[in-house]
């Protein structure tokens, strides 16, 4: 009899298509007044040798149906959900809102990778201002009033102060950072002086606004030679080539002596510039052993002090690195350009990563 | 500085090639900027003779000419009024490009008549100005022959760069004297370049009257007079030099004067003695005196200047530029000759002041060689004698050039020691001695100075000298030394302060612009106004130092705009200009679109100051600023909306940032349209934190979970948000955490001028969960709290 009602019952559990229709069949079999807890109460009136042969069965039945009931639900829930995600479809081709995606100028990313790359050869960052005096612009850098490096310089002037003996104007170059530097630091002094300079020029490769980096090492026996192997190993780590050939041609700035003017060995293939071998040059720098007037106009002793200077344009080291051929743009904020050129936050230079982006 | 090489061998003796000279310049520090030959264009052109000459038949101003350039007769149609049968002149091939207009010559038929080529003027094949017919050749001229080579003209022009201090490769002379050193030659005695046997020119009678009364300006003035000169215009071989370099003929006076300024770097002046009255004295101008130059303007000189006059007027702008009327012409018979010294410095005043530059300023105020008057003068006389004629009187003498000999104590191991090259010292010596200078030798040398070389006065120099002309490619590479471990960090808490906040506003989708420290006055004015404003602005437009960042990404704004941008984010790290100094600034501008049309968020958005204050406080953020102790302040800057925008402060004299839409009329006068929202952040006044500790507090997570209660409040409508949040966290600083505004409601059940808040405020338990009348007692504490601060009421 119960494998009668087992059979009813397991068919009617199967046969349910809906949640509902097995929860009466649940009902039907477990409920108060089901059909397997009626037999399971019979159970209570039995002899204890009839409940020993018809517990076990009945149990047995109960467990069945539990099961068959559970194993039908878990069934039937997957079909429902399987049905409601089946109306949840959206399409997933549409487009998603754009999060704006900033960018850092080039000439900052320069700054970064040449602080990074100077960092290693133990030169710190050093600063000054912009709106400088005369004395440290010129004089101090052995630029005397009337000398024609003065008129070289196309300086940008501010009107004289009442008062004041010093003329104001914007800095020329980053060399004032220098007097700075050497007037308030102790040697050994290792410093690179990056900025804005000024000079009242404006054609296609001269605006009136640009930037520089400065270098100054100042200690005992610094000679030439380390002027040479610094701007060699700069210039490796920044174009990241390995094949580097610098030439020194004598020159004049006034501030050094010897001075020299130093040109990178590239080469030119279709109208495409790689920095490195010896076929063509491109002149790049400046500089040259601090002049001993200029370390003595610092307070410092030449016959004990001596070192070299250098002076590069931030622009121009990031045309000739990234392409960029037209230096005004760099001004221009346009965002197409920013785009192009620019690079992204997290493009950190670093000497494990690499200093170029 | 520009030469040929054939003017360069007339003073140094050498073999070596064009390429080798050319290599050699550079390498001693004269940068070759250009080589050009003047003869690679002309390649095609030939000496030719007109055979016959006949009217054309079609027009009245041409000629029909029959040509012979070597190979036969040719039929040439020619307009040039002077071709005749006979003439020797310059033909063009069909084939030949013309220099002048780059008109390729081609057979063709002009008015009818068949045309092989043409004769040429010297305009057309850029030998000179004259265009009033074509070129005639003297009549040994051999036809056939390539035009240029005969001409001499094939002689590669040489154009280096002289750096300032180098006055005496200011002329060819010079330019030789350092090759010779360098060892590309020798250099001749200037009796031989100039192919006379003694500087002894024959003089006689007395020298002419002249004086100086400006012994600073001008400490020495040498003169002759050469008497029954002719003028007329100079010897071909002087023009042709003149003018391979550039310069035009004029006279043959003017150019021998010329050709000495640049063959030796020495300029002379000559007056024609007629139009003197009384002695030649240099002295200071007179104020208001005036002269008109040479160059045909009229400068008035002042009495800080140097003059050359005469008893009733100034002659010359002493040793800037010669004065009209004085000037030699055709009709010159006499002729003075000046030589003069003046001080450098005092004529880079002058011609600053007079905004005049000539040849001569840029010789004279590098300061020209102090001990060649003498010569100079014999070779001016020279000249004069062999291409005017004429006697030559005697040379009178005003003053003393300033010819001090000069020493330099030089030790020859400074070489190896400043240049990092070791140099022989018998190859230093040689060096030095070809250079000019005088060596002797000891523990420290003692070396004489040239003096021509005025910009050596130290041991530095004489070791760039020597290396310079060793060569700088021997200087070796030699490592700097290195401290041992790994590098230091070298940047300082501003430079990474400036880092981060960089960095950061681009991680939020700002693009970094670099704009001009310059503004227009207008837009300065706008921002407050500049403190700066240049004297020599390159362009009204870029006249005035910036007072705020905001202009020139205003500016930039409005150029991408132009170009169809429709949403700007940009950000600039850089400095302000004020009168206190400079200050570094970032400033970030927002303006179009927040955030375009979308199928999902439906219309485009623009940006308000609420974000303008959220960026500013993320850059802060990244900055390291106490971004939770800020309060906002009012507004102060006029060139914010004044009714949203604010400053973030740690209190009203430490403010961090400015925020806000920009002033409508700001944005209406930078033609900016919509709302645009930008801040500024003062990087320099950003608190620094102390240095570091690396290790953190150690990690004390609160036991029990946090419970949050809600609260409605009425508050008047005008009451700032920040003052009733305050008030809340203010009611139990222990157990209140965080407070959150999460609903603000004006409308249906709120009273008319009030506005509902609704806050969850975050209560964390210590060591117990809070009783039920803990919770209550706090509760009272918020409603009175924010009672008394703002009169909030708890929305029943």
């Amino acid at each position: 009899m119960t494998d009668t009602l087992q059979a009813d019952l397991l068919s009617a559990i199967d046969a349910a298509t809906s949640l509902d229709a097995l929860e009466a069949v649940r009902v039907g079999a477990l409920g108060k007044s089901g059909s397997v807890t009626a037999l399971l109460k019979t159970l209570g009136g039995m002899s204890p040798d009839e409940r020993q042969v018809q517990g076990p069965l009945l149990n047995g039945l109960r467990e069945a149906v539990t099961a068959a009931l559970a194993a039908r639900k878990a069934v039937l829930e997957t079909a429902a959900l399987d049905a409601k995600l089946a109306n949840e479809k959206l399409d997933m081709t549409l487009p998603v809102a754009d999060a704006p995606r900033g960018s850092i100028h080039p000439i900052s990313q320069v700054m970064d990778e040449l602080a990074e790359i100077f960092a290693d050869l133990g030169f710190a960052v050093a600063g000054g201002p912009e709106i400088e005096d005369d004395w440290h612009n010129f004089t101090a850098l052995n630029i005397p009033p009337e000398h024609p490096a003065r008129a070289m310089h196309d300086t940008f002037y501010f009107p004289d102060q009442a008062g004041s003996e010093k003329r104001m104007l914007l800095r020329t170059h980053t060399s004032p950072v220098q007097i700075r530097t050497m007037m308030t630091q102790e040697p050994p002094i290792r410093i690179i002086a990056p900025g804005r300079v000024y000079r009242s020029d404006s054609d296609a490769t001269h605006t009136p606004m640009f930037h520089q980096v400065e270098g100054l090492v100042i200690d005992r026996d610094i000679t030439m030679g380390h002027l040479r192997w610094t701007l060699e190993t700069m210039v490796k780590a920044f174009f990241e080539v390995d094949d580097v050939t610098l030439q020194f041609r004598p020159s004049f700035f006034p501030f050094t002596e010897p001075s020299v003017e130093i040109d990178v060995g590239c080469s030119w293939s279709g109208g495409t510039l790689s920095i490195g071998g010896s076929e063509s040059w491109l002149e790049i720098l400046g500089g040259g052993m601090v002049h001993p007037r200029v370390i003595a106009n610092c307070g410092l002793d030449p016959e004990v002090w001596q070192g070299f200077a250098f002076g590069v344009g931030i622009d121009r080291l990031a045309m000739l690195k990234y392409g960029m051929n037209d230096l005004r743009a760099f001004f221009d904020a346009d965002l197409r350009w920013l785009n192009h050129y620019g690079f992204r936050a997290l493009d950190v230079p670093t000497l494990s990563g690499g200093v170029g982006a | 500085m520009k030469f040929t090489l054939s003017w360069l061998k007339e003073h140094l003796e050498t073999t070596a090639s064009l390429d080798e000279i050319c290599a050699g310049l550079t390498r001693c520090g004269l940068e070759v900027e250009g080589v050009e030959n003047p003869a690679a264009k002309l390649s095609a052109f030939r000496i030719a003779r007109v055979l016959t000459a006949a009217p054309h038949p079609q027009a009245d101003k041409l000629q029909v000419l029959t040509v012979d350039a070597g190979d036969g007769p040719l039929q040439v149609v020619c307009g040039a009024p002077n071709a005749r049968a006979g003439l020797l002149g310059v033909f063009g091939m069909p084939g030949a490009t013309v220099p002048a207009n780059g008109m390729v010559l081609k057979v063709a038929s002009i008015r009818g008549v068949e045309s092989n080529g043409m004769m040429c003027s010297t305009r057309e094949l850029e030998l000179g100005d004259d265009h009033d017919g074509i070129i005639e050749l003297p009549a040994d001229a051999p036809v056939g022959s390539n035009y240029a080579a005969w001409a001499g003209i094939d002689d590669p022009v040489i154009d280096v760069s002289v750096t300032p201090n180098r006055q005496d490769c200011m002329g060819v002379r010079g330019i030789a004297r350092d090759l010779a050193a360098a060892g590309l030659g020798t250099l001749k005695p200037l009796t031989e370049a100039y192919r006379i046997d003694t500087l002894d020119v024959p003089r006689t009678g007395a020298g002419p009257a002249i004086r100086t009364d400006d012994p600073e300006g001008c400490p020495a003035f040498l003169g002759c007079t050469v008497s029954g000169v002719r003028n007329g215009p100079s010897h071909p071989w002087m023009q042709a030099k003149l003018r391979a370099i550039g310069q035009k003929p004029i006279s043959a006076l003017v150019d021998i004067t010329n050709f000495i300024m640049f063959d030796l770097g020495r300029p002379l002046h000559v007056y024609d003695v007629a139009k003197l009255s009384g002695p030649l004295v240099a002295r200071k101008a007179r104020a208001g005196e005036q002269v008109q130059a040479l160059n045909g303007k009229t400068y008035t000189v002042d009495p800080t200047m140097t003059v050359i006059a005469d008893d009733h007027a100034v002659h010359d702008i002493g040793g800037i530029m010669g004065g009209m009327e004085s000037g030699c012409s055709d009709t010159t018979t006499d002729v003075l000759i000046e030589c003069a010294y003046f001080d450098p410095a005092s004529i880079a005043r002058t011609g600053q002041k007079l905004m005049l530059t000539s040849d001569a300023r840029t010789r004279f105020e590098r300061g020209v060689d102090p001990g060649f008057l003498d010569d100079g003068l014999a070779i001016a006389t020279h000249l004069v004698r062999a291409l005017c004629g004429g006697t030559a009187s005697e040379i009178s003498r005003a003053g003393t050039p300033p010819v001090a000999a000069k020493t330099v104590a030089y030790r020859p191991a400074r070489t190896l020691g400043l240049a990092g090259v070791e140099v022989d010292e018998a190859a230093q010596a040689a060096i030095l001695t070809r250079l000019g200078f005088t060596v002797t030798t000891g523990d420290v040398w003692q070396i004489g100075v040239p003096s021509w070389r005025r910009d050596i006065d130290g041991e530095a120099d004489i070791v760039e000298e020597v290396v310079r002309i060793h060569g700088y490619a021997h200087v070796p590479s030699t490592p700097l030394p290195r401290a041992p471990g790994v590098a230091r960090p070298t940047a300082t808490p501003q430079q990474l302060l400036e880092r981060r906040t960089r960095r950061a506003m681009a991680a939020r989708g700002l693009n970094e612009a670099v704009t001009w420290s310059f503004l227009p006055p207008a837009t300065a004015a706008l921002f407050g106004g500049s403190d700066w404003t240049l004297e020599n602005p390159i362009s009204a437009d870029l006249a005035t130092m910036r007072p705020s960042l905001l202009a020139g990404l205003a500016a930039a704004a409005k150029r991408n705009a132009d170009r169809g941008a429709t949403s700007v984010r940009l950000f600039e790290l850089g400095r302000r200009y004020l009168t206190g100094g400079e200050h570094l600034t970032a400033a970030l501008l927002l303006a179009g679109e927040k955030r375009g049309r979308d199928w999902a968020t439906g219309a485009a958005t623009g940006f308000d100051a609420y974000d303008a204050k959220a960026e500013a406080l993320a850059a802060l953020a990244a900055a390291g600023a106490p971004v939770d102790r800020l309060m906002v302040l009012p507004p102060v800057d006029g060139w914010y909306h004044p009714g949203r925008s604010g400053r973030l402060g740690l209190g009203p004299k430490a403010i961090l940032a400015s925020f806000g839409e920009l002033h409508p009329r700001v944005a209406a006068e930078l033609d900016l349209k919509g709302s645009v929202a930008v801040a500024e952040l003062f990087l320099d006044a950003i608190p620094q934190p102390k240095s570091p500790k690396r290790s953190r507090g150690a990690f004390t997570p609160p036991a029990l979970q946090a419970v949050k209660r809600d609260f409605a409040f009425l508050v008047a409508a005008d009451t700032p948000a920040d003052a009733l949040l305050r008030a809340v966290r203010g009611a139990d600083k222990t157990a209140i955490t965080d407070v959150r505004l999460f609903d603000r409601f004006t409308g249906a059940g709120v009273p008319e001028g009030q506005i509902s808040m609704a806050l969850t405020v975050t209560l964390q338990p210590g060591a117990a969960s809070f009783t039920d009348a803990e919770i209550d007692a706090i509760s009272a504490s918020v409603i009175a709290a924010a009672g008394k601060a703002v009169g909030a009421t708890l929305r029943g």
